[in-house]
This record gives structure tokens, sequence and C-alpha cells, in this order.
């Protein structure tokens, strides 16, 4: 309680910053107290220059000077102290969704500036947001993406993006064109293409706030990456309708050929941002590979190759997004394998981190953008809007799903189309997009327009889609409790499910997948890994084997079970130890079923801390040693030593030289 | 699938043998992988030709609800019977039809590995056999096993998504 009336008291100091500031006057107007100290000095605050023969100053106070900086770090504080009161007020965000709660600080920080200044507040400009924010959250998704899962959903996620898009530009352009029609004395003078753009610019799914609603739900991985899959991969669909409809609008007149060249404009940015991604990819590995001698400044090399991917590919008005997944994709497993476990693990942390503070950061200054001078409000246009956006996805949805569905073995049930319907929510590249648009009367209502659809998404959408999801029961993670025999079946079939699933992806494996293994194995591991990375003979990778199998068995160990051999009901913590034993397991040996995607943590392994093994491993050496003389049967336990340590790793590593 | 095609091992014979199984190096770290390949072979066999590797994956395909039930047809491979037949032979080893105390308990010991202590073990063992075991045998047959999952969706959960 004391921590979180701190946390405010310095949140509401970090709020007055900005007030303060605001008041100060610019940078013109002398500074009384800033005069230059005496007559020989040159006054470091620029305009000033007056020869007044003044006593040396002990204390002065030179704002200007680190204005820019100063601000800017503020803002970031202010999102970043925000951030950790959520994370300390513990019922609040289980109802109400981070992103909401940030916007509304930004509201209320955004109401202070302007209640202080009377003038619009510091808005979050286009370029800023494109090219500081945006590209951390995206590597950073990038980064994470379950490959396996992602490429064998492509298809399906392609389906939706692609043609999910078209399907929602056209039909909330058309239809908004259609209200225009019908008002024409409010709305009267915006055009097709007018409408057009617009509907390009709303109609795009945002990862940033599916990630961070998404987030806090439990849905099946299959779900999961559908919604934020097709919310990356639209970008390059969104991107391209924008930039087209605008050239459109700077055109005299807009012909067939026109339209036919802006189809092929949306493959040339898709592919072009791809393939920049694959060369960084390539290149950063490449790189990757010779910094054993200078390991502290690996995990630069990532940020700077996927960052300069998606400059380039920005330059070149290609799809930046596409280009800083792709590279972000591409250039994982042979960095990962490259660079030390330090570095791997700094990448991995300053990514979360970054992406962290950047959506924090978009999220406030959403809030405070809304308080503006410039709104012009329709309430045909702003309803319309938002109806049309609800309708033409879920519609959208729906069509899309009953094609798809005959195609995939595993098909969307109706509660996650639900879901991916529901989901779709718009957020901060909307919102920068408006602002670009070039000046035309009725731009203001359009600002205006995103930015209710936006909050409404995020807020409404946002809030109800948790109890909607409990209350379809989408197929999530069981909450039930089950018996312990339905557990230890469940677990067992799980295990073999994953066997199988093995069995047939070795064998069973897409053509061009194993042909692209193969490829990969042949020429690309080759040249792009490091030489004594490449085969480590079976011995250490028993020994490493083995490492790995002691730093699970150092884990706190649960609480001992009272054994009795009457049958008599077991307590709840007894039941619960158990449960925790048999979920534990499962979690640490069947890597695929955990998702490592969390914006708030890293994967456990990751955070491992190596240097504990060698004093641990002497101790539990001497465990076991003693379980084994404990043990009722001395043959099931000495087997069981035996078949757990060498042999089983032992038979998968002898085959692989 | 790709079992003749893109694995240079089988071109030549056309048949398995474990050691090809055991090259898939997470097959031989999964806890039950020893018996999920010994449940490719069968009892006395020592390689699996491609009809039978084809035959054991087929209890794998996902079930498809609306099929038409006449008596005459021999029931299907992947029925949800037959699912569970297979997951329970994974535990009866010796093939008498029941799953004694002591098969739970080696399914339980790999599965579990140095997590817990004998005692535990022998609990959960004890538990598990309590809860499911009707006719007090001590050991679980295939119906008390059948009736223990009944609340698993054993359909979803013993399907393999093949192509998506």
């Amino acid at each position: 309680m004391a921590a979180l009336w701190t946390l405010s008291l310095l949140l509401s100091a970090c709020l007055f910053w900005p007030a303060c500031l605001a008041l100060t006057p610019p940078a013109e107007l002398p500074q009384p107290h800033n005069l230059p100290p005496s007559l020989g000095f040159n006054s470091s605050d620029g305009s000033l220059s007056v020869d007044l023969p003044m006593a040396l100053r002990v204390f002065s106070v030179d704002y200007h000077h680190v204005q820019a900086p100063f601000e800017i770090v503020l803002w970031i504080m202010l999102a970043s102290l925000a951030k950790l009161g959520f994370h300390w007020s513990g019922r609040v965000p289980a109802v109400v969704p981070e992103s909401c709660l940030l916007i509304m600080v930004g509201l209320l920080v955004g109401g202070v500036i302007y209640g202080v200044r009377h003038s619009a507040p510091p808005t979050l400009s286009a370029d800023a947001f494109f090219l500081f924010l945006l590209p951390p959250i995206v590597l950073d998704a990038g980064y994470f993406l379950p490959g396996k899962l992602f490429f064998e959903n492509l298809g399906t996620i392609l389906w939706y993006a692609v043609l999910g898009t078209l399907w929602n530009v056209l039909g909330i352009g058309l239809s908004l064109y259609g209200v225009c029609l019908l008002a024409p004395s409010s709305l009267g003078d915006i055009s097709l293409l007018h409408c057009l753009l617009f509907g390009s610019l709303i109609a795009a799914v945002d990862p940033v706030a599916v990630l961070s609603v998404f987030q806090e739900m439990h849905v099946n991985d299959q779900l999961h990456i559908l919604v934020f899959g097709e919310s990356l991969l639209n970008d390059a669909v969104t991107v391209v309708l924008y930039k087209l409809f605008e050239s459109f609008l700077r055109l005299p007149s807009v012909s067939g050929l026109d339209v036919l060249l802006g189809g092929c404009r949306v493959l040339v940015v898709g592919l072009g941002g791809l393939f920049v991604g694959l060369f960084f990819g390539l290149v950063a590995a490449l790189t990757s590979r010779f910094t054993s001698r200078a390991q502290v400044i690996a995990p630069l090399f990532v940020f700077l190759y996927s960052y300069l991917s998606y400059l380039t590919s920005e330059m070149l008005h290609l799809s930046g997004i596409m280009a800083i997944v792709t590279c972000a994709v591409t250039m994982k497993q042979y960095v990962e394998a490259n660079v030390s476990e330090r570095s791997k693990t700094s990448i991995q942390y300053f990514l979360k981190m970054w992406s962290s503070v950047s959506e924090t950061l978009i999220f406030i200054f959403l809030g405070v953008s809304t308080i503006q001078d410039v709104h012009m409000w329709s309430w045909s246009f702003v309803c319309s809007t938002l109806l049309l956006c609800l309708i033409w996805r879920a519609t959208g949805v729906l069509l899309l799903t009953a094609v798809v569905n005959k195609l995939r073995r595993n098909t969307v049930t109706f509660r996650d189309q639900f879901i991916i319907a529901y989901g779709g929510l718009r957020g901060a590249i909307c919102f920068s997009l408006v602002f670009l648009i070039d000046d035309f009367p009725k731009k203001r209502l359009f600002i205006t327009t995103t930015i209710v659809v936006i909050l409404f998404t995020v807020f409404v959408q946002g809030m109800t889609i948790k109890p909607l999801v409990e209350l379809l029961d989408v197929k999530r993670k069981k909450r039930a409790l089950p018996t312990v025999s339905e557990e230890i079946h469940s677990r067992l079939i799980d295990h073999l499910l994953a066997g199988i699933e093995d069995v047939v992806g070795y064998w069973g494996q897409h053509y061009w997948k194993d042909k692209f293994e193969q490829f990969n194995k042949k020429y690309l591991r080759r040249f792009l890994i490091r030489d004594d990375h490449q085969a480590p003979s079976s011995i250490l990778r028993v020994y490493q084997e083995l490492e790995r199998r002691d730093q699970r068995g150092d884990e706190e160990a649960p609480p001992l079970v009272d054994t009795r051999s009457d049958s008599r009901p077991l307590l709840p913590e007894e039941m619960d130890s158990i449960r925790r034993i048999l979920s534990r397991n499962l979690q640490n040996f069947n890597n695929k079923q955990t998702r490592a995607y969390s914006r708030h943590t890293l994967h456990q392994d990751a955070t491992m801390d190596r240097t504990r093994k060698p004093l641990h491993r002497h101790q539990s050496l001497g465990e076991r040693y003693t379980f084994n003389t404990q043990g009722e049967d001395g043959e099931f336990s000495g087997s069981r030593r035996g078949r757990a340590g060498l042999s089983r790793s032992h038979t998968g590593t002898v085959k692989d030289i | 699938m790709g079992f003749n095609g893109t694995s240079p091992l089988l071109d030549q014979r056309g048949e398995l043998r474990p050691e090809d199984f055991g090259a898939i190096r997470e097959l031989s770290m999964n806890p039950i992988g020893d018996r999920i390949i010994s449940a490719f072979f069968s009892p006395g066999k020592e390689t699996v030709d491609f009809a039978s590797f084809v035959r054991i994956l087929a209890h794998f395909h996902p079930t498809e609800t609306s099929r038409s039930r006449d008596g005459v047809q021999p029931e299907p491979a992947n029925s949800r019977t037959r699912k569970l037949k297979f997951a329970f032979q994974l535990y009866d080893q010796d093939r008498d039809g029941k799953i004694s105390r002591e098969e739970l308990l080696q399914v339980l010991r790999t599965m579990l590995e140095m997590q817990v202590t004998e005692e535990q073990l022998q609990s959960i063992a004890e538990r598990a056999i309590q809860e499911a075991d009707l006719d007090q045998d001590d050991a679980i047959s295939f119906d008390e096993f059948r009736k223990s999952l009944e609340k698993v969706d054993i359909d979803h959960k013993m399907s393999i998504r093949f192509l998506s």
C-alpha cells in the first residue's frame, strides 16, 4: 500500500512537470537569472550577451540547454511509472487492459497541459511514430514469432490479411461514400476517393493494440497466431492502398491502367519488403559469425540491421513492417547459434524492454493527442463509420472462414471466428496515417472519427473481449480441474502426440519445407554459423544434456506428500502438488507447447542463471544417490537412474554424428 | 507423405527399423519415446513396412463427425475407441489387457523423471488406480481406462494436423 502511494506521488510529480514546462516561455526571451557571470565569459544559452559586472553565480539553472532530451526522458519516465503503477494495483489489470489505462493517463496528462497552456498539447508526429516508436514493437513481435505455428498457418493468415483487408477497405469506403451521398448538406464535399482513402486507413487491424489485449487473454495458440499474423501482414496491403489512393487524389483523373498498376504495387511492396528483410537478415547473420572476439557488441548488430532494413524499405516505399519481421525471422536462428549465451539474453531482454516502452509511449500519446482544438464532429459520419467497421469485419471474417475451412484440417470454429472479428482493434497506425493526409476541408472530421474509432475499439472491444471469451468458452487452456487419472493419461497422450508429430514431421514434411531444410543445412548454416558451433561431439552433448537435467532438478521441490496406504480422499494441497508436478513436468519437456511470446517476461530458459549450476550439481548428485538407497525397490531406482541419465540422450546423439 | 521420397535411409529398403526412429532427436528426448517407437512395430517383428506405418498413423487422423453408421462397415482406424486403444497399449507393454500398478508406475516414472520422490510417485499411482479401478482388481482394464477419459476430448487431442 505504501509502495502504491509513493508510486502515485512520483506519478503526479511527473504529471505536473509537463504542465510546468508548458509555462516556461519560449527560448528567445532572456531569462533574468541566466545572465552570464562576468564580462569575459561566453554565455552558453545563446541569445543574451549583456556585459554586466555581476558577481559569480554560484547556482544557475540552464533549462534550455537540455530541454529536448529532458522532455523526452520525462515522457518515457511517465510512461514507465504508469506501467509500474498498473502492475502494482492488483485487481485493475484483470478487468481493464493496459492499453486502456495508458490511454486514460494520456488523456489526463493532455488535459492538464491543455488546462495550463490553453493550447493543444504536443501531438504524436507521424514521423516520430513511424520511425522511432513502431519499429521496436514489430521487431520484438517478429523475433519471438512462433515460427512453426506461423508457417503452418501461413496460408490462412495471408488469406485473412490480403483478402480480408481488401474486403474491409472497399466495403467501408464504398458504404461511407453512400452515407455521404445520403447527407449531402454536411458531408457533400467528401469525394469517393476520400472515402476510399479513409477506408484504407481505418480498416487495418493494428498489431500493437491486438497484442496488448490478447496478452491478457489466454486463447489457444492457433487463434493467437491467426489474429497476430494477420495484423502484421496486412501492413503491406494497407500501405499500398493508402499510398495508392493518396496518389490518385493528386492525379487529375484515374484510369483503369492506374488501378491495374496499383494492383501490381501491392505485390511489389509486399515482396519488396520481404526481400529487403531477407537481405539484411542474412547479412546480420553473417556479421554475427565474426563477433566472437568482441562479444559485447554482438546484440547491437541485431538491432542495427533490423532497423536498417526497416529504414531502407521505408525509403523505397516498401512495407517496412514486413521487412523488419522477415529480417528478425531470418537472422534469429543463425545469430542465436553464433553469439554467446549472455549476448542472446541481452538481445531478448533489450527487445522486450524497448518494445514495452514504445508501446506504452504510443498509448499515452494517443491519449494526449486526443485533446485538441481541431475536432470536427458529425454524428452521422462517426456513428456510421463505427457501425460499418464492425459489420464489414464480421461479414468478411465469416465469408473468408467459410471458404478457408474447406481447405484446412483444423477448422476455425465459430467461436474463433467471433474472436477474430471482435479482436480486430485499431490503433496508432490509423492515427498516424490520418495525420498524413493532404489537407482538405474535411480532414478534421477524419481525424476526429479516427480517434473515436480507435478509442472505441480499444476501450469497448478491448474491455469486453475477455468476458465475452469466457462466455463463449473459446478453446483455451482448460480451467476445469481434472481427476488425477485424467491428468496422467492426458499427459501421456500429449507426449504421444508430440512424438507422433515428430515422426510425421520428420518424414512427412511438406516438400518445400524439406527442400529448404536441406538447403539450409548444406549451404546457409555452413556459411553463416561459426565453425566450432556446428557439431559438438556426442560426449559434449551428453554432458550438456546432463547439466540441463540437473538444472531442472534443482528447481524447488514440491512439498512432500503424505503417504498412506489406505484409500482416503486426497487433501486439496496434495492434489495441488500432484497437479503442479504433472503440469510442470510437461512444461519443461515439451517445449513446443510453451508460448514464448509474452510482453512482460522472457521465456524461462533464457533467464536461468548459469553460474549457479556447478555448485548445485554436486549437491544434486549427492541427493540423487541418497534417493537411490532409500528407494523401496533398488532395482527400479537403479534402472530409473540409468535410463534417465545417459542412455536416452546417448541414443539420440550417437546417430547425429 | 515423404516416406519413400525424402529420406535417403529408406529408399534402399522400403522398411523402417527401430534405429531409424532413433535418429529423430526430439523423439529420443520424449519421455515415452521408446514406447512410441515400439508401438509402430508389431510384437516380435523387427521392421515395419510402409503399409503398417500408415496404418499406425491413421489412428491420428481427425475423426469425421458426420459419418453414417451402418453395422457392416468395420470400425475406422481413427475412431475414438481405436485411438484410446493405441494409448492404452503404450501403458500395457505385456499386452495382457490390463494396466497393472507396476506398468503405471513405470510410465509415471519416465514422465516425471527426477522431479518427484518415490513416495510421491506411489501415492500418485495409488490415487490414479483408486479413481479408475471399478472392479477392484488393482489394475486398469481397457473399459475402465476409457471410462476415466470420457470427459476428455480425445478426438481433438489425438489428431494431427497433416495439412493446414
